[in-house]
């Protein structure tokens, strides 16, 4: 495709243009408010959410007759804190578990929001048409005035997540402290899922109900390899979700027969798949070559130690010995063969003409000195 | 009752028992949200097992679903393990990328077939005795009927040959692992269980339904009793009951019967959050007021113990004195006090009072503990 076409789109076409900025405002608040619930240990948490807020927006179109945005997502909020308190309160007097709980609060609320929407559907009433978009997304759509209601919650949630930065934190992080400082962690709570909540349901109309729940999980776990620092995990969470939203919708208008909420999925996912491998200090790919590097050190170390107390038997620590020696010492074990070379590249033994190994006068040292830690200090191994 | 409205009452009946039975161990083992995964995987098994076989009733199709549900725990337990995220994090990521592929694969490629994602996020019970089962020309009844049929009896089938070893797998693995049972082995049939299930009743009910079938009798039946045997058969039979409640529910609303069924088992599971018998709401609350009665009685006697046949008893056992002493409201220590005296715990004389023997008793032993 050509990417000055789709910039140009992007700003001048109307569809596509609402679309990107559509996705991308939910993909930055539930980003953000995401990286929270998963601190929490509430990635799930989302996934309930988003599906017990289909009975709220039904009721309030059967209350109101009205499908302004704004109307609907203030029933999609109110049924979600509902859920959130019902489960909290089930948690707290049963001994039910959090995942059989959310199971039941995500397929119960559903249920009933599909009851009261086949419901309204067979009322004799043409406005609910389009009440069911709520439940696949359709991110094509979105109007205008969808998008700046959008906006405007998002904004709202975004603004309250830095006015309450520090309580969160301690919430996330640290709640007896932080209730040891004074702080309400139960009027917090409420709050924060409220947030949750907000930005979940920005997302509804566009995403749908399956799909919002990988937008709460997925920035943020991406995010979190990255750093270990709340604020630059926050900050790379919502630009995840904005690039995997903008990007979703400029796939799905170029490539035909893509629909735009699965195809952010999946760009969201590839994000994750990326940071998972490559992201510095927790990525796979390093965790994988240090782990390496450090069974190559080990191996090393161990050849290095055994020339060395095997040439101590002989007054003379570069005292040469055959691999053969050193493989009886070892017996199994593969690859002494090999370290004798790599350590032969890096100057530490050599071999003699009669194809005997020896220490050179670093590698002794070296070898001198681990074995002189070992026994001052045993308790250092482990760190090094 | 027309034999379509008996039809699709049997639907959901047999469809109901069959997914409290594996739903029990989900509940269980803390696996609930598995469920809700696995139910939205397997369409990724059927779209793949319907490009290679061309065919909606292949049996094969099944068998794929079961395999992507089997492949779904892999994955999530390979992220897991990776331990950069929480398990629930990782079922979070797994499943919504797996469906998505699902979705994308249908909409691009399988446009024109009978494959839409609706139908199967939602189902339709109404539509299943259209569907006639007729081997060798003789309708014998709606598909549905047969492919849950079929579908409870292979887990009646399993959790009736391995009961013990689940029993033992569910609350004690790492016994069951010393014993030489293979607990993974149990852990990968169960969940090939619910995605079979899944399968079978997403046709009729929907991937989100499933769960609420899968859950919501168990989870009420968890409330009702502590024995293994009786929580299965109390979830088969709150999910049979929720079913046909449900059936009618939505026969009177004109509304979709697999949104009544789970709106019916939330109505159920309520009632028995208020009203069970010993961990109910109800019971709790009236527990909690029983053990504030018997403290304050005990509180009471052991007052009049302390200071009986001392000088200062005169003062001290005098109704209008407790209040100061024991900081109750007068209302409150008269109720206590009148409580006593009805249990013979303690007798009135010319406005004090006085322990007898039981109250006494009943005073040593609190000392004592």
């Amino acid at each position: 495709m050509d990417i000055l076409k789709v910039l140009h789109d992007l700003v001048f076409d109307y569809t596509l243009r609402t679309v990107a900025l559509g996705a991308g405002t939910l993909g930055i608040a539930s980003g953000a408010l995401g990286s929270f619930a998963m601190l929490r240990r509430q990635s799930l948490l989302g996934d309930a959410m988003s599906h017990a807020a289909l009975p709220g927006i039904v009721l309030a179109f059967l209350l109101t007759r009205a499908k302004t945005p704004l109307v609907l997502m203030a029933g999609a909020i109110l049924a979600g804190w509902l859920a959130t308190l019902f489960m909290m309160s089930l948690l707290r007097t049963t001994r039910l578990k959090q995942d059989s709980v959310l199971g039941f609060i995500l397929s119960v609320f559903f249920g009933f929001g599909l009851m009261l929407l086949t419901f309204v559907q067979r009322l004799p009433d043409a406005r609910q048409a389009g009440l069911d978009r709520f439940l696949f997304g359709q991110a094509a759509t979105l109007l205008e005035r969808d998008v700046i209601t959008m906006a405007a919650l998002g904004g709202v949630a975004l603004l309250a997540v830095l006015a309450f930065w520090k309580e969160f934190k301690l919430l996330s992080f640290d709640p007896e402290f932080g209730a040891s400082l004074g702080f309400s962690m139960n009027v917090l709570d409420v709050i924060l899922t409220t947030l949750l909540v907000i930005a979940i349901v920005i997302g509804l109309q566009a995403v749908g109900v399956v799909l919002m729940s990988a937008m709460v999980v997925a920035p943020a776990a991406a995010a979190r390899q990255w750093s270990d620092r709340l604020g630059v995990m926050v900050v790379l969470a919502s630009a995840f979700g904005m690039l995997a939203g903008v990007s979703g919708a400029v796939l799905s208008s170029t490539v035909p027969h893509l629909s735009t909420g699965p195809t952010i999925v999946l760009v969201i996912s590839a994000i994750v798949l990326f940071s998972f491998t490559f992201a510095t200090s927790r990525g796979l790919l390093w965790a994988g070559l240090r782990r390496l590097r450090q069974r190559q050190w080990l191996q090393m170390e161990g050849v290095l130690r055994d020339l060395y107390l095997l040439a101590r038997q002989h007054d003379d620590s570069q005292h040469p010995h055959s691999q053969a020696v050193l493989q009886a010492m070892n017996p199994g074990r593969a690859g002494i063969a090999h370290t004798l070379n790599v350590l032969a590249q890096r100057g530490l033994v050599r071999r003699e003409e009669n194809g005997e190994w020896s220490l050179s006068t670093e590698g002794a040292r070296q070898a001198q000195e681990r074995i002189e830690n070992e026994t001052q200090d045993t308790t250092m191994e482990g760190t090094s | 009752m027309s034999p379509a409205q008996v039809e699709i009452q049997l639907i959901a009946a047999i469809t109901a028992a069959a997914c409290a039975l594996p739903g029990v161990f989900l509940i269980l083992r803390r696996m609930a949200m598995m469920s809700d995964a696995i139910s939205h995987t397997v369409l990724l098994g059927i779209v793949v097992g319907f490009f290679i076989t061309k065919d909606l009733t292949s049996p094969y199709l099944v068998l794929g679903a079961a395999l992507t549900g089997v492949l779904t725990v892999s994955l999530v337990e390979l992220v897991h393990r990776t331990r950069l995220v929480r398990e629930d994090a990782a079922v979070g990521l797994v499943f919504p990328a797996l469906f998505s592929i699902a979705v994308l694969l249908i909409s691009r490629y399988a446009g024109d077939v009978h494959l839409d994602t609706d139908a199967v996020l939602l189902g339709e019970l109404a539509f299943a005795p259209f569907n006639r089962f007729a081997p060798f020309g003789s309708d014998i009844g709606p598909i549905a009927l047969y492919l849950m049929g079929g579908i409870l009896l292979i887990n009646l089938f399993f959790i009736s040959l391995f009961y013990k070893e689940l029993k033992l797998a569910t609350f004690d693995a790492g016994l069951a692992a010393s014993l030489g049972f293979a607990p993974w082995l149990i852990h990968y049939g169960l969940m090939a269980l619910v995605s079979i299930t899944a399968v079978g009743a997403f046709d009729t009910v929907g991937s989100v339904l499933v769960v609420a079938l899968m859950v919501a009798p168990p989870m009420s039946a968890y409330l009702l009793t502590d024995r293994l045997s009786r929580m299965i058969a109390l979830s088969v039979a709150i999910g049979v009951v929720n079913a046909i409640l449900g059936y009618w529910l939505a026969h009177l609303l004109d509304a979709s019967i697999a949104g009544s069924m789970a709106s019916m088992a939330g109505i159920t599971f309520g009632v028995i959050y208020l009203l069970a018998p010993e961990r109910g709401l109800v019971a709790l609350a009236r527990r909690r007021a029983r053990q504030r009665w018997e403290f304050a009685m005990t509180m009471l006697a052991i007052h009049l113990f302390n200071h009986e046949g001392l000088p200062e008893a005169s003062q001290e056992n005098r109704e209008e004195h407790l209040s100061q002493e024991v900081r109750w409201a007068p209302d409150f220590a008269a109720r206590v006090v009148s409580r006593t005296v009805e249990q013979g715990w303690v007798q009135r004389q010319e406005g004090s009072l006085n322990l007898t023997e039981l109250g006494r008793q009943r005073a040593k032993q609190a000392i004592a503990g």
